[in-house]
């Protein structure tokens, strides 16, 4: 058993909140929570656009590797195959495309789904072709920022609400 | 805690019993491991198109972290193909206890029965994954060389030495079989303390001692445990329970912590997040490296990988368990290092689920045209070599990689609370024990949005 320190039980702090304090921490949290899943994250609200954005795929890579565009933007992308024969699929969106070496393949959709979705290869290219990925960014990443912040709030959770 | 005895019905016992049931799963396994042998060395050398890779890598992968570890702890253990024929030469049988085997029985040292050897072996192997998941021909050498030093580790030394010491999956499968809802246990630990034959260990006509070399009544955990049954053939008094029980138990049990099993967490934890940015990330520059054996980049590479697994995320771990004793006042840091390890476990877990959820579902597909053609040759054996790539529940992948990571860090959290609840008096647990674990779960928490950042950032 380690030693420790004695500590007043009538003191506020880790694990003695009082009860009423708990109380209203559980009923904070609980709201930042709802706050936290069903408000917009930044950068969700800009005005739609007609983006054209040039992807080049060459040696298991894409480059640019991150496609970043806002919430319901018209997205063209050029698919430009610099070595072998390369695809291009979107989760979540469900679309693909291939490009022959040295040729341009175009991919046309709206951005009406928000989040962060891997694109990788739709054709076997080589052996790495199961890891060429890249990744598009509609509206600012929604997801990671409602995950994050409800593991704030957990983390806050398990030291100020009543647990045992 | 309350447990659930599945093995009281007759049924089921004469099920656990039954050693049909288990060897007929072992056989087909072991059917399906020699197939992926002879895919990978005489097969087409595309990953995507050969059975070695896409039945080892993807399918077993995605059943083993996504299934079986998560529900069944190491019941795949009781039915792995790769230490059967070593142990059917060793005793000389397949089936019964009823004959002579092979094999020298020697003792596993005594400096060795730790899992320090799987640790190794598993950093080792994670060294070269890249290359390993996408050449067929390394895949089968893989297989067939853990096969053979299995087969030679059961003819040298006795019982099942290889799974307990040496397998690099097994460590692992151990470690998370800490979480799962089952676990094998004595019923009444008085009957075994009176029964002197202890035919649970030294076996008897109707089953074989141990393999684990496990004597069941100390059994607290299910690192240990193969789940083999072979306790509940050889037990005269019926006194071997299969228990339904609240997942993760194992966390929350103070006696057997040790650091080769603390570092285990670390290296699941670590490979986990270095996996997730190499085969999942965007990032061209660490997939070339990785992949390069060899090269100045690969040194860099596994350099990196030791220093970020076996340095900087356990000596940041120590920081903030030192830091949560000067706050707790608690005067051994390494003790508390050790225990609040097994705090990451649950989070390791959803790491490697949050991975392999990903990789399963994209590339799963790759299975259907397989099964027509699984060496490559252009066979159409069932109709369905042109069935096409297809990613499934592309849409889910974030959001279900998300919900479980943070359902990983909630339990990793409370985890870490009642075990700094344990490290302190008891009379002081509430604060004392909350600071403690304050710093541990912020590392958790660190970790968790990292995680989260390689997923769906």
């Amino acid at each position: 058993m380690l030693r420790r320190r004695s500590d007043s039980r009538r003191r506020v702090g880790l694990g003695t909140v009082q009860s009423p304090l708990r109380l209203r921490a559980s009923a904070i949290l609980a709201v930042a929570a709802l706050a936290v899943l069903l408000l917009p994250v930044p950068g969700s609200r800009q005005l739609p656009s007609y983006r054209t954005v040039r992807v080049d795929a060459e040696a298991y890579a894409y480059t640019p590797a991150v496609v970043e565009v806002a919430y319901g933007d018209t997205v063209e992308i050029e698919l430009v195959s610099n070595d072998v024969v390369h695809g291009i699929y979107i989760e979540g969106y469900d679309l693909s495309v291939s490009a022959d070496p040295g040729q341009t393949a175009r991919l046309r959709f709206v951005a009406d789904r928000g989040g962060s979705f891997r694109f990788y290869c739709s054709v076997s290219c080589g052996p790495l072709h199961p890891f060429m990925s890249g990744r598009l960014k509609v509206g600012g990443g929604g997801l990671f920022w409602r995950a994050a912040g409800i593991v704030l709030i957990g983390a806050a959770a398990l030291f100020l609400v009543r647990w045992r | 805690m309350r447990r659930l005895d599945l093995a009281r019905p007759v049924m089921v016992k004469r099920l656990l019993r039954s050693r049909w049931p288990q060897l007929l799963a072992t056989l087909a396994a072991l059917s399906g491991f020699t197939f992926a042998i002879a895919a990978g060395l005489f097969g087409t050398p595309v990953g995507n198109r050969n059975f070695a890779v896409v039945f080892i890598w993807i399918a077993w992968w995605a059943v083993l972290v996504l299934v079986l570890v998560p529900i069944l702890g190491r019941g795949w253990c009781s039915v792995c193909p790769i230490p059967a024929p070593g142990e059917w030469l060793q005793r000389g049988a397949i089936l019964g206890p009823d004959r002579r085997g092979l094999g020298f029985d020697r003792r596993w040292p005594r400096r060795l029965r730790n899992i320090w050897l799987q640790n190794a072996g598993f950093l080792l192997l994670a060294l070269f994954a890249v290359v390993v998941l996408t050449h067929p021909t390394v895949t089968a050498v893989l297989l067939l060389v853990i096969l053979l030093l299995a087969t030679g580790v059961s003819l040298l030394f006795e019982r099942r030495a290889f799974c307990r010491y040496l397998c690099p999956v097994g460590g692992f499968i151990g470690l998370y079989s800490q979480l799962a809802p089952v676990e094998l246990r004595v019923r009444d630990s008085s009957v075994c303390a009176s029964h002197r034959e202890k035919t649970c260990y030294t076996g008897n006509n109707d089953g074989y001692g141990c393999p684990w070399q496990v004597f069941p009544a100390g059994l607290v955990k299910n690192i240990n445990c193969g789940l083999c049954m072979e306790c509940v053939r050889t037990c005269p008094y019926d006194n071997i329970a299969l228990n339904l029980r609240a997942p993760g138990s194992d966390l929350l049990e103070a006696r057997g912590r040790r650091l080769d099993e603390a570092y285990k967490a670390f290296i699941m934890l670590g490979a986990a997040i270095v996996y997730s940015a190499v085969m999942l990330g965007p990032w061209s520059v660490l997939k070339t490296a990785a992949y390069s054996v060899g090269s100045q980049a690969w040194a860099a590479y596994a350099a990196g990988f030791m220093a970020f697994v076996l340095g900087a995320l356990p000596g940041f771990f120590f920081l903030a368990v030192h830091f949560g004793c000067r706050l707790a006042g608690c005067a051994r840091p390494r003790k508390a290092f050790t225990s609040l390890s097994y705090s990451l476990v649950p989070l390791g877990l959803a790491a490697w689920v949050a991975f392999s959820v990903s990789f399963a579902l994209a590339n799963g597909s790759y299975i259907w045209p397989l099964l027509s053609d699984p060496l490559g040759w252009g066979w159409d054996l069932v109709g369905l070599r042109g069935a096409s790539w297809s990613p499934y529940l592309t849409g889910l992948v974030g959001p279900i990689q998300a919900v479980v990571l943070i359902g990983g860090f909630a339990w990793s959290g409370v985890s870490a609370k009642r075990i700094a609840r344990q490290l302190v008096a008891a009379d002081a647990a509430g604060e004392s024990g909350d600071r403690l674990a304050l710093p541990v779960v912020l590392f958790g928490l660190l970790i968790t949005l990292i995680l989260l950042a390689l997923f769906v950032a």
